[in-house]
């Protein structure tokens, strides 16, 4: 220690660790290594691996590597669990959220302390954000848990949830999925990730200590080995993974077809837009929180740093200054900003990915202070001279490094900021309300923070647009992901189809004088399909009615382009989208009696014909009057003047695959809440009876329906449902089908990890209505906007 | 203080008019900085020692009378008791930055601090308002000065802010630095009165302009005092004042300021926000008057690793 005096002189710091004795008693209390934690027990430690301090690299712990067979018992317990769980009152499971939050803040600083041992992270970050936002994420679950039955009414909880989080914000990442599974009745399995079990496993203990039922949470440690058997386990009915892009592309796979609902939250790139009337200061104040916070291992990290050409070299110049008081070290004492990267393999793939920006023209700015040589410390870095497509402006490197670079206007800055496959989050810094909420608005991430950056709330949905994942964690958005409507009672599975049948001479099939062509529709025209080929149509009595268009590829990929082109649908006002669907209810009603007759055509009776029609125009009618009713909220987010707005925003492009059943209802059951929300469409009508799908856009012809709204493509069902999964620019897919055609769906929709809704069984059109079909047509924005002068 | 005066510059309205100061960002800023940094055991000895060289002691009440006056300067002579200094460690009896007092009060405040090397800083132009006409304003100052004060603190009229009059604000204050002569002058923003961070930015700018060397926050006597989110504003608007002319302006946090914890927490500002250098008495002063004797009690505690009683340091 220096004398006073010498203190006088320098007027450093000083060394101010946090005491880790308590913790430190546990660790060796556990010395043995740690089992599972299964049915409210732990089990015995068995196949251990070792689990490090990042900033010493020394070991602190073992835990057990999950086996199949340990996946298999906690699974076992969480369904037995589930019974019972499910079945208590909303009052009963929020008193256990209530008692779980209660204990996490009676063990506050242990846990903020282990997380640090564990992960890295500084103690400010443990102490000050990572474990008040776990404490607040159980009370406010607690508060879902006791209104669930009333709030979602209809809705139930699903079952086991398989849950598999990373090492980043561990025990943060753990309230998140386990908090809203058990506020809706779930029970849980969760992994956490390798590298950080432990705050996890002390979560554990405090579920015992609260009096948590044995057998609701079950925590198994482990590796990918681990994961993979809870993701393929059949008891398991939801997958949520928060984690590498790469990952969750291949749960989406594994999962294809198993019936289980998956959420998964995924990497970003996200931007950090500055325009010239921000203030520059608060801006770079948010660099330093967007980026050098927990490393820059944040899925979220704002680490393309966009800044007006007018005030960029006095922001770079400022944001350098500001890097040099930045302190790198000993996560436990209280005056560093930044620790280790959590692992040495973490490490060598930040190295790596900034050598390579220098390699390919970067010019690399890093803070000057000292860097521990023991640890995985990586300095706070700048990339600057860099273009939109260079590595370091594309690749998520999930470290302390951001790059910049300039943009002009407003427009560029939108378009920057959305060339890139990732949508989870955006930064926006303007003084100007329209400057800053038309960049909102255009941004494509599902979290938008205006003038702030890194704002975290239970009560607001979290996750990302594009290939940053789907789903939400957190708010109401996030509580319908551990939850379903019961299926139909008269749920039968659907049939395969057979092919369709391309053979001349099926027999006449014109009844009309005058021979009438139905075409595929795209960008507004009657297009006649790329193959050249037809297939006969035959009505349920198997009599053929009529030849429609063999759709193949190229059709699919020029009605996606011309949706993906029609993006006016999406900007224009609920109200005119309401107006356009009331006028298709007014052209379809005129032409009440052709529709009907096409349907007899095709062997419906001529009462049910009717019935049918009829119940169409009420359901265009449902959805016209949803278009500007199915608005979004304001979550009462934990902060003083801040207001959270959660925006219903369109995915964009939908691709819909009619069910067989009920051609014209069926068709007009999905279409129309894609529409009402805003989405342009590639639709494919049901296979055998497209017939009055394609007399259906002389409606839409007249309907003023803007050109590539909605586009039509006939043909066989599974090839064009699968080249729609495969396309990168369809958003969202809808399908009905047979199993594997949904399997396949999921498969394909890997891609671009577009959302996806299959319906392997018969639905009840009587009851295909409702905001579900609104919700699916959707996706949450939450813009997050503090004021105050 | 330190003998670099701040020359001024012609009045420039382009270095404030389009300045931008988000209010939500200010507050987190401010609210979390101090969370960042820590300072435990002889370092915290150092800085409050340093703090406590920091501190205008200060009195402005309406009962100030020549005893009072006279007792607050012997307490600025010798802020510590012997035996603490002594296990400090340090080679002699700190003392504070200057006594701060009412103008009538400043021949009181010279006798009793001569030889000590101790300013006398007083307040002038129709403090706290600042609303007498301006010939008296200035003659305030003279008077001041003549009577042996070393500083001045002197208050803007913050109407001239709130109406947007910032050539009619660089005038007065020009004058006012005129006026001064040798004497270092503080502009007291009177921050609670101006009530918005964007007002605190551009007066903070107009009165560097016109020549202060110290920008200071508060009277004491608005409803609001000093806070961490108005010193950051102000220490930003330093910032790019020094970056602009290359003249390191000082700035003193006033009213509102008590413990030996507010003092490090504005100490952790400084250095976080304007570096090492503005942590020294001639670019920092804390205006206060119980903060010492928390501080007293805070480095005997670091001795004695007991917690000490008030009643065992000097009055003020």
């Amino acid at each position: 220690m220096p004398t006073v005096t010498e203190v006088l002189n320098t007027m450093d710091y000083g060394p101010a660790p946090e005491s880790n004795t308590i913790v430190k008693d546990w660790l060796a209390a556990h010395q043995a290594g740690f089992g599972h934690y299964i049915n409210g027990a732990f089990t015995k430690p068995k196949n251990l691996f070792d689990v490090f301090n990042p900033s010493t690299a020394e070991k602190i712990a073992s835990a057990s590597n999950g086996t199949a067979a340990d996946v298999d018992t906690a699974v076992d317990a969480a369904a037995r669990a589930f019974k019972s769980w499910s079945a208590l009152s909303g009052f009963e499971r929020a008193k256990h959220l209530y008692a779980l939050a209660r204990h996490i803040q009676k063990r506050e600083r242990f846990l903020a302390v282990l997380e640090t041992m564990d992960n890295g992270k500084t103690i400010r970050e443990s102490r000050d954000i990572d474990v008040p936002l776990v404490a607040r994420h159980f009370y406010h679950h607690a508060g879902w848990a006791q209104l669930a039955d009333t709030e979602f009414k209809d809705y139930g909880p699903l079952g086991v949830c398989g849950q598999i989080i990373p090492w980043n914000f561990p025990l943060l990442m753990l309230a998140w999925k386990i908090a809203p599974a058990l506020a809706a009745g779930n029970t849980v399995v969760l992994k956490p990730a390798e590298f950080t079990p432990l705050t996890a496993l002390a979560f554990a203990e405090i579920c015992t200590e609260a009096g948590l039922p044995p057998g609701v949470v079950n925590i198994i440690t482990g590796d990918g080995d681990t994961g993979s058997a809870l993701v393929k386990h059949q008891g398991v009915a939801k997958i949520a993974f928060t984690g590498s892009t790469d990952v969750g592309r291949i749960i989406r796979r594994e999962t294809a077809g198993s019936g289980k609902k998956v959420s998964l939250e995924l990497g970003g790139k996200s931007p950090f837009i500055v325009f010239e009337d921000a203030d520059l200061d608060a801006a770079v104040e948010g660099v330093v929180d967007a980026v050098w916070f927990n490393q820059g291992q944040v899925c979220c990290a704002g680490t393309r740093l966009l800044v007006q050409e007018s005030i960029y070299e006095r922001l770079i110049a400022k944001l350098k200054k500001r890097m040099e008081t930045l302190r790198v070290g000993d996560p436990l004492d209280k005056s560093n900003d930044m620790g280790p990267l959590v692992d040495a393999v973490q490490l060598a793939r930040v190295r790596s990915l900034v050598k390579k920006g220098e390699a390919e023209g970067g010019t690399l700015h890093q803070a000057s202070c000292a860097i521990p040589e023991k640890g995985y410390y990586f300095a706070p870095s700048l990339f600057l001279d860099v273009g939109a497509s260079s590595s370091v402006m594309q690749d998520e490197i999930f470290g302390p490094v951001i790059a910049a670079m300039s943009f002009r206007t407003p427009d560029e800055a939108a378009s920057i900021a959305n060339h890139t496959r990732y949508g989870l989050a955006a930064s926006i810094w303007s003084e100007n309300i329209n400057v800053a909420l038309e960049a909102a608005a255009r941004v494509k991430a599902g979290v938008v923070w205006i003038n702030s950056t890194n704002q975290f709330d239970a009560a607001a949905g979290f996750g990302g647009y594009k290939e940053s994942g789907f789903g939400r964690e957190g708010g109401r958005e996030g509580l319908f992901e551990y939850m379903a409507l019961p299926k139909p009672r008269s749920a039968e599975k659907q049939k395969p189809l057979a092919a369709p049948v391309t053979s001349l001479g099926q027999g006449p099939s014109a009844a009309n004088l005058i021979d009438r062509t139905a075409k595929m529709f795209v960008g507004g025209k009657q297009a006649r399909p790329d193959s050249g080929y037809s297939y006969e149509i035959f009505s349920t009595k198997g009599k053929p009615i009529g030849l429609a268009g063999l759709g193949n590829r190229k059709d699919i990929r020029n009605a996606v382009e011309a949706a993906r082109n029609a993006s006016a649908w999406s900007g224009v006002s609920a109200h005119n989208r309401a107006q356009v669907l009331y006028f298709i209810a007014e052209n379809l009603n005129a032409r009440a009696e052709e529709f009907a007759k096409r349907l007899v055509s095709g062997g419906h009776g001529g009462g049910e014909a009717k019935r049918e029609v009829d119940a169409a125009l009420q359901r265009i009618f449902y959805y016209a009057a949803q278009a500007d009713k199915y608005d979004g909220r304001i979550h009462s987010t934990n902060a003083k003047r801040q207001t959270t707005l959660a925006f219903n925003e369109p995915y964009g492009v939908m691709g819909l695959v009619a069910p067989a059943e009920a051609p014209l209802l069926a068709m007009i059951s999905l279409l129309m809440p894609a529409l009402a929300m805003g989405n342009r469409v590639v639709l494919v009508p049901s296979q055998n009876m497209p017939l009055i799908t394609t007399d259906f856009y002389q409606v839409l012809e007249t309907s003023d329906v803007p050109a590539g709204t909605v586009n039509i493509v006939t043909g066989a069902r599974d090839e064009l449902a699968k080249t729609l999964a495969e396309h990168d620019e369809v958003d969202a897919l809808w399908y009905h089908g047979d199993a594997a055609g949904c399997t396949m769906v999921e498969k394909a929709s890997s891609g671009n990890l577009k959302s996806t809704w299959t319906t392997a069984h018969t639905i009840d059109l009587s009851e295909a209505q409702g905001t579900e079909y609104l919700r699916r047509a959707t996706q949450v924005k939450n813009i997050w906007i503090p004021y105050g002068e | 203080m330190s003998t670099q005066r701040n020359t001024g510059t012609a009045f420039k309205p382009e270095w404030f008019e389009t300045a931008q100061v988000n209010t939500s960002a200010a507050e987190r800023r401010a609210a979390t900085l101090t969370t960042r940094r820590s300072v435990k055991k002889e370092y915290q000895a150092g800085w409050l020692v340093k703090a406590l060289q920091c501190i205008d002691l200060t009195t402005l009440a309406g009962d100030d009378t020549p005893g009072r006056v006279h007792r607050l300067c012997a307490k600025a002579r010798q802020p510590l008791r012997d035996d603490i200094v002594e296990k400090l460690g340090l080679a002699k009896m700190p003392v504070v930055g200057a006594v701060c007092v009412y103008p009538t009060m400043v021949p009181h405040a010279v006798k009793a601090l001569q030889g000590s090397g101790i300013p006398v800083a007083s307040v002038a132009t129709g403090f706290p308002a600042g609303l007498t006409p301006l010939p008296l304003r200035l003659a305030e100052i003279k008077y001041a000065v003549e009577q042996g004060a070393h500083e001045i603190d002197i208050v803007i009229h913050r109407a001239q802010v709130l109406m947007g009059d910032w050539q009619q604000l660089y005038d007065e204050v020009s004058a006012m630095r005129e006026a001064c002569g040798a004497a270092h002058m503080k502009a007291i923003l009177a921050t609670g009165d101006l009530k918005t961070l964007r007002n605190v930015y551009k007066a903070s700018m107009v009165a560097m302009q016109a020549g202060s060397d110290f920008i200071k926050t508060s009277t004491g006597k608005e409803d609001v005092n000093a806070t961490l989110p108005v010193s950051l504003t102000m220490l930003r608007a330093l910032r790019d004042y020094g970056e602009y002319t290359g003249q390191p302006i000082g700035f003193k946090p006033a009213g509102g300021l008590k413990t030996a914890k507010d003092a490090m927490n504005w100490q952790i500002l400084m250095k976080e926000e304007l570096g090492r250098r503005w942590l020294e008495p001639d670019l920092f002063r804390i205006g206060a008057s119980s903060m010492l004797s928390d501080i007293e009690r805070q480095l005997e505690h670091f001795i004695t690793g007991r917690y000490s009683a008030l009643s065992h340091h000097a009055l003020a």
